[in-house]
Formats: structure tokens, C-alpha cells, sequence
């Protein structure tokens, strides 16, 4: 089977902030011509609903990822030591989005 | 204005979103891209929901003899009030974009002046609908400018769509004695207020987009009296067939 070309412009990856103040979480994809096209594509798609107040575009061939087939050197090696993380406090109960 | 009028004024106003709007939907799974596709079906969605808005509130002018529904699906076409412009066809992706953008910047316009009005219902339905029409117009301006200063044909098919449909701009700054109570009332602004902003706005987008915006010409007229291009006719056969074949159907 021949491959399929893509026809549809660049990939880009949708950020989205669901409260001002709160990080921005990856949401999908979307393809797009340029960034104004990018942005109100992923408007359209996205917050339709009242998913965010803040939104990112970003080209996807601009993120560097980690190759999965070097997991095991990147994360592995923190498996067992927990005491890097200071999960051993007691948290106040208001304390939200930790 | 007396309730009369005013319902008159409404459902004009909700035609031309309703029209619009069915048009829209015309696009569903013809978009150019799925992500495109759904931009266009959401703003049609927008559409709808302010034709709704209006032609429930029309019907309540009126007196509730008839309903939104009766006014949408039981009317023929000769009642229809909605400019000729955004009847229409999708003949291909520039006349969508050039009649959808002409129409918001008109639709924009009449609902800034109607979000001042101190009737709460339409201020209430103009102020929702600004929100919305400004990314309309964002929309569709952007594609104005990729089609018209984009490749030799996306150019010439751009022109060739503003060419076809500039007859019908007229319609969009005529004034008869609805309009005219309308302006006496603060609910419209004037046709010579609102063909300097309509121009103002379209001839710049042209010129950025390398388009020509074309000179006078005879402009066409009549949907104020219920006059209309052959192809409401065959729009309405298609929105209004449930109602037509079924009548009184419920879910």
C-alpha cells in the first residue's frame, strides 16, 4: 500500500490552562498553515466546552522529546530513590493544587 | 417602536442568521480539513443559536400566535426577510468566505448598536452574539487574506466570488419604513452609517488581500418585500422538509 501523504499543513501540539494561574496541560493536536490558523483551529476543536481561559500553539517538530528507546537511561535510575521527592511533610489542609 | 415593528425588525434580523447559518451546515463534511470543517459547522452553530434567540423573541412580539418554530419551518419563501446575499450557494470555498464575511461584519455592526438598546432581551442577544461575530469575522478574514494574497487560482477564485456577489451588498445598507423606526428608535444605525463602515472595513481587508473591491454597480433588491434570488426556494425545500412532509412531528 502506498503511504499517505499528509495534505492537511504542519503539526501542532495544543496547550491549555483551564484557570489563570494553574499550568498549562497538553490537550491534542491540531494541523495548521500557519500560527493564526493554529490558534483558531485549536480554539474551534478545544474550548468549545469551557475548557480554558489560556491556550498554547506550539509546531510540533519544535518539541524535543525524549526517543523512547532511551527511557531506561533518562528515568529509570530515580526508580528507587524516593527520597528525592519530599512526600515524608505533612501538607496544611488548605493547601490546594500541590 | 410598537411590538409589532419591532417583531418585524427581529425576524429580519433572525432570517439573515438562520439563512446564514443553514448554509453553513450545508458544509458539514465538505470542510477543506477536518479541523476547518469544524470551524465552519461551530460558527454556523453561533448563527443558529442567535437566529433562535430572535425569531423566539419575534414570536413573543408578535403575540404568540405563532412560535420560533412556526417562523422557521412554516413560512414560504416569499416571508422570508433575509437579505439575498446569505441565501446565497456555497459555490465553492471563496464565495463561502467572502458572503460569511461580508455578512459578519454587517451582523457586527447591527449588534453593537443593539447592545445599547435599553430593551434587555435584544441588548442581552446582542452582547452574546459581539462575543461571537468578532471571531467570525477574525475567521473569515483570515482566510479573505490567505485566498485572495494566496496561489494565482485561490486569487482569482477570490475575486471572481466578490465580483459575483457584489450586486447583493447593496441590500445590507437599503432602508425602508422598518428601518427607518428602527433608526428613530436607537435600535439601528442609518444606511449611510452603516455603508461607510461596511466599506471602510471591506476595501481595506480587499486591499491587504491584494483583491479589487468593484466600482458602483446596479445593486439588486427586494428581500425587504419578500423578493429573493431562485435559490432560497430550493433551501427552504431542503430546512423546511420535516415540517413540510411530517407536520406537527415530535420526537
Amino acid at each position: 500500500m502506498s503511504e499517505v501523504k499528509d495534505t492537511q499543513g504542519q503539526l501542532w501540539e495544543v496547550f491549555i490552562q483551564t484557570k489563570k494561574g494553574l499550568p498549562f496541560k497538553h490537550f491534542g493536536s491540531v494541523h495548521a498553515y500557519d500560527k493564526e490558523m493554529a490558534i483558531q483551529n485549536a480554539r474551534d476543536l478545544y474550548t468549545r466546552r469551557s475548557e480554558g481561559r489560556g491556550m498554547w500553539v506550539v509546531p510540533a517538530d519544535a518539541i524535543v522529546a525524549v526517543d523512547s528507546a532511551d527511557d531506561e537511561s533518562f528515568f529509570d535510575p530515580s526508580d528507587d530513590k524516593v527520597y528525592r521527592h519530599p512526600t515524608f511533610y505533612e501538607l496544611p489542609d488548605g493547601l490546594k493544587n500541590m | 417602536m410598537d411590538n409589532l415593528n419591532l417583531s418585524k425588525f427581529c425576524i429580519r434580523l433572525g432570517d439573515h442568521c438562520l439563512i446564514m447559518a443553514h448554509r453553513q451546515s450545508e458544509l458539514c463534511s465538505k470542510g477543506p480539513f477536518l479541523e476547518e470543517d469544524i470551524a465552519q459547522i461551530n460558527l454556523g452553530l453561533d448563527l443558529l443559536g442567535q437566529a433562535e434567540a430572535l425569531l423566539i423573541y419575534a414570536a413573543k412580539l408578535e403575540g404568540s400566535i405563532r412560535t420560533a418554530d412556526d417562523l422557521a419551518f412554516r413560512r414560504p419563501e416569499r416571508q422570508f426577510h433575509n437579505f439575498m446575499l446569505t441565501e446565497q450557494p456555497n459555490t465553492d470555498f471563496a464565495f463561502v468566505i467572502v458572503r460569511q464575511y461580508i455578512m459578519s461584519l454587517y451582523l457586527l455592526k447591527t449588534y453593537q448598536v443593539l447592545a445599547k438598546v435599553e430593551d434587555e432581551t435584544l441588548s442581552g442577544i446582542a452582547l452574546k452574539a459581539i462575543k461571537e461575530l468578532t471571531y467570525h469575522e477574525r475567521h473569515f478574514s483570515m482566510w479573505l487574506k490567505r485566498l485572495g494574497d494566496g496561489t494565482e487560482e485561490s486569487h482569482e477564485r477570490t475575486q471572481t466570488a466578490i465580483n459575483e456577489l457584489w450586486m447583493f451588498v447593496g441590500e445590507l445598507y437599503e432602508e425602508d419604513e422598518i428601518d427607518v423606526m428602527a433608526q428613530k428608535a436607537s435600535f439601528a444605525s442609518s444606511g449611510a452609517e452603516m455603508k461607510a463602515f461596511l466599506m471602510e472595513h471591506i476595501t481595506a481587508k480587499f486591499t491587504e488581500a491584494t483583491l479589487t473591491t468593484p466600482d458602483s454597480i446596479n445593486m439588486t433588491t427586494g428581500s425587504k418585500k419578500g423578493i429573493h434570488t431562485e435559490y432560497l426556494g430550493f433551501l427552504l425545500t431542503e430546512m423546511q422538509y420535516l415540517q413540510r412532509a411530517y407536520p406537527d412531528a415530535k420526537w
